[in-house]
C-alpha cells in the first residue's frame, strides 16, 4: 500500500485567538495545488459562513461549500442537521476538500487533468493498484509534489496542462480534451494554445531548409486538405440517412422501438456490402459478356413474384452464369478441356471470380457482424447488481420529446419501481415447495406444448412440399398453363410465411398463461421459441433443396430452381409482413377505436418483429450462391420496409409499455444474427460448396465434380504456369488441406479463450478488494473529520 | 429562439445570454422533468442564463459523440439539485418525485432512496459522492443512448 503524504497540520497557536479564519497562507501544510482554491473560496466563504449558520438557506447556487451538508456524513439520522459547536476554521477545511470542488472549480479541474496526462505520458506498462484513479476529482494522494511548481495561477496551470498535452500523441491528446469537463470556451483556448505550440514544431520537423517558397505552400496544402477532409466528414453525419425519421421514431417511441430501425439499417449496410462485391466482381461481367443462349421468354408482371419466366436466365440466377476465362482465345474450345496457355491480354476466369466474390462478402458481412456483436456485447454485459440505482439514474429516455409519451415514460418508470421494489421483496420472502412444483409443472408443460408445435409445424411443412410437389408433377404431365404452374410454385411459401406468422402469436399466448416471473424472462422465452420454429423449418427446406429429392427434382439447372424457391420465399415473406402490418396494426386500431372504443392502440412488437428480419436476412445468406443478385433483392425490401413500418408505426401504434431493455436485447439480437443465421447459412454454403455436385448443363461450375474442386484445379494450373510460385501451391496442399493446422488452431484458440476467463476472474478479485478499500477510506475519513473538529474544538476553547 | 435579443455575427463575441424560460421551452427540453436542472448546470452563473458556448456546449454533452466521462459528470450535475456535490437523500426524494410524477407513496419513496443508497454508496458516508455515481453509471448499459437529445 502507498504511504499518503504526511501533512502535518499546522495548528498555529495565539494568533487567531479573535476568532477570525486562519489566512490560507498559514494553510501551507494542506497542499499548494489548492492554494488558489482556498484563495477564492475564502473570500466567498467568510460571506457564506455567517449565513450558513445562522439560517439554514443556501446563499446562492454559485456558493461553492455547504458546510452543513457534512453533517450528513455523520451516523445520525437526519440530514442537514446543524452543529453549530464545528468552528468556523474547520468548516472552511472541510469546504475545501476536493470532493466537495469537482466540476465547479476551473483550477482544480485544470491541475487535475494535468495530473491525469502526466501519468498517461510516464505511464510504461499496468500502473500499480495504488495508483489506479477513474474518479475526477482531485485526490491528495495521487498528486506529485515534485511537478508542481508553487502559487500556480491559472495561466500558468494552463500553460503545465498544455505543455502536458504536447507530450502525449495527439490521438490520447484529442481524447482527454474532449472527455475534458471544461466550458466551450476554455477548450478553445487549450486548442489554440496547442496549435500555436504544435506548428512551430511542425515546420521544424518537415523542412529541413529555412522558409523556402515551397515549403510555405506544402503547409498551406496540408492544412487545406484537413479543413476540406473535416468539413466532408461533418457533411457526412448530417447527410446519413433517415436521420430525421430515427430523431421522430426515437422522439415518440424511444429507445427500444428505435432499436428495430437501428437493426433494418445495419442489415441494410451488411446487404449493400455483400451487393457490391459481387455487382464488381462477377454480374457487371457477366452482363457485358453475355452468353449466346436461350431467347428470353416475354416479361409479365408475375416474374416479380414468382422469380420465373423472364427471370429464369437472366444476370439473377445461377444459371445464366459461364464457365469460361473472359478474353481469352479458347473461349470458343469445348467446355471442361485444359486450354494451351497462350498469353491473353487480360484473362478474367469467371468461375474463379464467381467462388472468390461469394467467399469474400461472406468474410466481410462476417467481420462486420464479429465486430458489432463485440461492440455490443461490451457495452451491455454488466451485473445485475444495483438494479433499481440503474433504474432511478438511468430510465429517463432524454430523447422522448413529445407529452403523450413522456407522461407513458413516467407511467412506466412508477411501474418498474413498483415492480422492483415488489421482486426485492418477494426475493427475501423464499416461495413455498408447493408453489414451486407448481410453478415447474406448468413451465415444462407450456415447453412441451411449444415443442410439440414446432414438430407438428415441421411435419405439416414437410408432408405439404411431398404432397405438392407430386400436384406439380401432374400438372406437367397433363400441360396446363404457365400461370397454373407458376401459382402451385407458390403455395409452399405461402404456408410456410402463414406458420411463421401465426406461431409466434401462438407462443404470446402461452406465455401469457405461464406467468413468468419478470416480464424480460417472458420476453426471451418467446423469442426462443418463435427461433426454434424458424430454425427448424430452414433446416428442413435447406435439406430438401440440396438433397433435390422434393423440389427441383426433374430440372436440369438446380441451382435456378433453388434460387427461384428462395426468392419466392422472400416475396412471400414481404407479403405477409405486409398483410400482418395491415391487419396486426391497422384493423385491430380500427377495431379497438370503433367497437370497443378504448383509447388503447395495438403496440409494435419488437421481438417478433426483429427475428422476421433475421429470417429474411438468413433467406438472403442461404440464397446468395444461387442468386447473386439477390442482397439487391433483399436492399429493396429492406427500403420499402423502413417507410411502410413508420408510416403503420405512426398511425396507429402506442409506445410500449412493458419493460425493456434496449441494449441487452439489440446485444440479443445481432448475436442471433451472428449465430445461428449467419453461421447456419455458411455452414450450408461450405457444405455445397464442398460435396454437392454441380449440375451439368449450367452455371460457371458445370462439369466439376464440386464447386470446390475449381479451385483446386486452379492452384494445379498456377503451379503448372509459373514455378516461381510452387510454394503458393505447396502452402495450399499441405497447410490449407491438412487438418492438422485446424486441430492446432483450436487448440491456441482455447487456450487464449482459457487465458481470457483466468484474466477476469483476476480483475474480478481485484473489484473486490478495491471495494474493500474504498468502504475502509470512507470510515477514515469520517475518522479525520471528527478529530479535526476535536483539534479545533480544544483550540477554540484553549484560546 | 429570440431573433431580436441574439445577433447573427457571433466574430466580436458579443456577451449575449438567453434567460432559462426561453431555453425550457425548445421543443427538446419543454417536456423533460429535469430541464430547469439540465440549464442551470451548464450555466455559468448558475441561474440558468446561458450564453452562446454554455448552450453549445450542453447539446455537445447531450449529443451522441460525447464521451461517457463526460456525461456522467454532467448527469451527476444535473442530478445534484442542492448543488452540494453529493447526491444525498432529499436530491434522490426530488428527482424520483419528478421522474414518476408524484404516483409513489412516500413510503415507496424512501424505500426506494434507501435501498439505492444502499446500492450505490460505497464509502459508507450516508449519500452519493460522484465516484459513487460513476462506478454505478458504468454498470448501466443504457446509459450513453438515454442521456441522448437528438437535435
Amino acid at each position: 500500500m502507498s504511504q499518503p503524504p504526511s501533512i502535518t497540520l499546522h495548528v498555529p497557536e495565539g494568533t487567531e485567538s479573535d476568532g477570525q479564519e486562519p489566512s490560507p497562507d498559514n494553510e501551507r501544510a494542506l497542499h499548494t495545488s489548492f492554494h488558489q482554491l482556498i484563495l477564492e473560496q475564502s473570500s466567498l466563504i467568510e460571506a457564506g459562513l455567517e449565513l450558513e449558520l445562522q439560517e439554514r438557506d443556501r446563499e446562492s447556487p454559485a456558493c461553492l461549500a455547504t458546510p452543513d451538508a457534512c453533517a450528513g456524513a455523520w451516523p445520525e439520522p437526519g440530514q442537514g442537521e446543524e452543529h453549530p459547536s464545528y468552528s468556523s476554521a474547520s468548516l472552511q477545511i472541510l469546504a475545501s476538500m476536493p470532493s466537495r470542488t469537482i466540476g465547479r472549480n476551473l483550477g482544480a479541474i485544470i491541475s487535475q487533468y494535468c495530473n491525469r496526462t502526466a501519468r498517461l505520458r510516464r505511464r510504461s506498462s499496468r500502473p500499480p493498484l495504488q495508483q489506479l484513479c477513474r474518479a475526477a476529482r482531485p485526490s491528495l494522494r495521487q498528486y506529485d509534489l515534485e511537478t508542481d511548481p508553487t502559487r500556480a495561477t491559472l495561466e500558468d496551470k494552463r500553460r503545465l496542462l498544455v505543455k502536458e498535452l504536447l507530450s502525449v500523441s495527439p490521438s490520447q491528446c484529442s481524447h482527454m480534451l474532449l472527455t475534458m469537463p471544461l466550458s466551450l470556451a476554455e477548450k478553445r483556448i487549450l486548442r489554440r494554445q496547442l496549435s500555436r505550440q504544435r506548428d512551430p514544431l511542425r515546420q521544424r520537423t518537415h523542412h529541413r531548409a529555412p522558409f523556402s517558397p515551397c515549403g510555405w505552400s506544402k503547409v498551406y496544402v496540408i492544412l487545406g486538405c484537413r479543413g476540406l477532409w473535416y468539413r466532408i466528414l461533418s457533411l457526412l453525419r448530417t447527410a446519413q440517412p433517415w436521420h430525421y425519421a430515427l430523431k421522430q421514431i426515437g422522439g415518440r417511441f424511444g429507445s427500444s422501438v428505435l432499436s428495430y430501425f437501428l437493426f433494418l439499417k445495419m442489415l441494410l449496410m451488411f446487404n449493400f456490402f455483400s451487393f457490391l462485391i459481387l455487382l464488381a466482381f462477377v454480374v457487371v461481367l457477366q452482363a457485358v459478356y453475355p452468353p449466346a443462349s436461350v431467347s428470353p421468354q416475354p416479361f409479365t408482371g408475375l416474374e416479380l413474384l414468382t422469380g420465373g419466366g423472364y427471370f429464369t436466365h437472366s444476370l439473377l440466377y445461377y444459371g445464366y452464369y459461364r464457365n469460361v476465362t473472359l478474353n481469352d482465345p479458347c473461349t470458343s474450345s469445348p467446355k471442361g478441356s485444359m486450354c494451351p496457355l497462350a498469353a491473353p491480354l487480360f484473362p478474367y476466369n469467371l468461375p474463379l471470380a464467381y467462388l472468390f466474390s461469394i467467399g469474400v462478402s461472406f468474410l466481410v458481412t462476417c467481420i462486420l457482424l464479429v465486430y458489432s456483436v463485440s461492440r455490443s456485447f461490451r457495452e451491455s454485459v454488466r451485473s445485475s447488481m444495483g438494479d433499481l440505482a440503474i433504474k432511478v439514474f438511468c430510465a429517463w429516455d432524454f430523447k422522448v420529446i413529445q407529452r403523450r409519451s413522456v407522461k407513458l415514460q413516467c407511467e412506466n418508470i412508477c411501474t418498474q419501481l413498483k415492480e422492483l421494489l415488489v421482486e426485492h421483496r418477494s426475493r427475501s420472502r423464499s416461495r413455498s415447495c408447493c408453489q414451486c412444483l407448481r410453478h415447474c409443472i406448468v413451465i415444462l408443460l407450456a415447453w412441451v406444448l411449444a415443442l410439440g408445435c414446432v414438430s407438428g409445424c415441421v411435419l405439416a411443412v414437410h408432408y405439404f412440399s411431398e404432397h405438392m410437389h407430386m400436384v406439380q408433377q401432374e400438372q406437367q404431365a397433363q400441360g396446363s398453363g404457365r400461370w397454373q404452374q407458376e401459382a402451385i410454385l407458390l403455395v409452399l411459401p405461402l404456408v410456410v410465411s402463414l406458420l411463421n406468422a401465426l406461431m409466434p402469436r401462438l407462443f404470446n399466448l402461452l406465455a401469457m398463461w405461464e406467468k413468468q416471473d419478470s416480464p424480460v424472462t417472458q420476453v426471451y422465452v418467446a423469442i426462443i421459441r418463435n427461433l426454434i420454429l424458424k430454425t427448424m423449418v430452414l433446416i428442413l427446406l435447406c435439406s430438401q433443396w440440396l438433397s433435390r429429392s422434393v423440389t427441383c427434382s426433374a430440372e436440369e439447372c438446380w441451382e435456378t430452381c433453388v434460387g427461384q424457391d428462395l426468392y419466392r420465399f422472400m416475396v412471400m415473406d414481404f407479403i405477409f409482413t405486409l398483410l400482418d402490418m395491415l391487419f396486426g396494426e391497422l384493423i385491430w386500431r380500427l377495431i379497438l377505436e370503433k367497437k370497443l372504443k378504448t383509447k388503447q392502440r395495438p403496440e409494435f412488437d419488437i421481438a417478433r418483429n426483429v427475428l422476421e428480419l433475421i429470417y429474411g436476412q438468413t433467406l438472403t445468406w442461404l440464397g446468395i450462391l444461387f442468386a447473386p443478385l439477390l442482397p439487391a433483392v433483399q436492399m429493396v425490401k429492406l427500403l420499402l420496409l423502413f417507410y411502410i413500418k413508420k408510416t403503420s408505426l405512426m398511425w396507429n401504434c402506442q409506445s410500449p409499455s412493458k419493460p425493456w431493455q434496449a441494449s441487452r436485447m439489440s446485444t440479443m439480437f445481432i448475436t442471433l444474427l451472428c449465430f445461428p443465421s449467419f453461421l447456419g447459412a455458411a455452414a450450408f454454403l461450405s457444405y455445397t460448396i464442398w460435396s454437392v455436385q454441380p449440375s451439368e448443363t449450367c452455371g460457371p461450375f458445370r462439369g466439376l465434380e464440386t464447386i470446390y474442386k475449381s479451385g483446386k484445379r486452379w492452384v494445379l494450373v498456377l503451379e503448372k504456369s509459373n514455378p516461381n510460385i510452387t510454394w503458393f501451391a505447396w502452402v495450399y496442399q499441405h497447410l490449407l488441406e491438412n487438418t492438422w493446422l485446424l486441430f492446432f488452431t483450436s487448440v491456441a484458440l482455447i487456450a487464449v479463450i482459457y487465458f481470457n476467463i483466468q484474466v477476469v476472474r483476476g480483475r474480478q478479485r481485484i473489484i473486490l478488494l478495491l471495494q474493500e478499500q474504498i468502504a475502509k477510506e470512507g470510515e477514515d475519513k469520517i475518522f479525520l473529520i471528527e478529530k479535526l473538529h476535536c483539534v479545533y474544538k480544544q483550540r477554540d476553547r484553549c484560546s | 429562439m429570440a431573433p431580436n435579443v441574439v445577433p447573427m455575427d457571433y466574430t466580436k463575441d458579443p456577451d449575449v445570454k438567453l434567460p432559462m424560460q426561453l431555453i425550457i421551452n425548445m421543443p427538446e427540453l419543454k417536456e423533460n422533468p429535469f430541464k430547469e436542472r439540465i440549464v442551470e448546470s451548464f450555466s455559468e452563473d448558475g441561474e440558468g442564463s446561458l450564453s452562446f458556448n454554455d448552450f453549445v456546449d450542453m447539446f455537445s454533452v447531450l449529443s451522441e459523440m460525447a464521451p461517457r466521462e463526460l456525461k456522467a459528470i454532467y448527469a451527476f450535475k444535473i442530478y445534484d439539485f442542492n448543488t452540494d456535490n453529493f447526491i444525498c437523500k432529499a436530491d434522490l426524494e426530488k428527482t424520483l418525485n419528478k421522474l414518476t410524477r408524484e404516483e409513489l407513496t412516500a413510503e415507496e419513496i424512501t424505500l426506494v432512496c434507501e435501498k439505492v443508497i444502499e446500492e450505490a454508496d460505497m464509502d459508507g458516508d450516508g449519500k452519493l459522492g460522484f465516484a459513487d455515481f460513476e462506478n454505478m453509471i458504468s454498470k448501466a448499459p443504457d446509459f450513453l443512448s438515454t442521456f441522448h437529445i437528438r437535435i
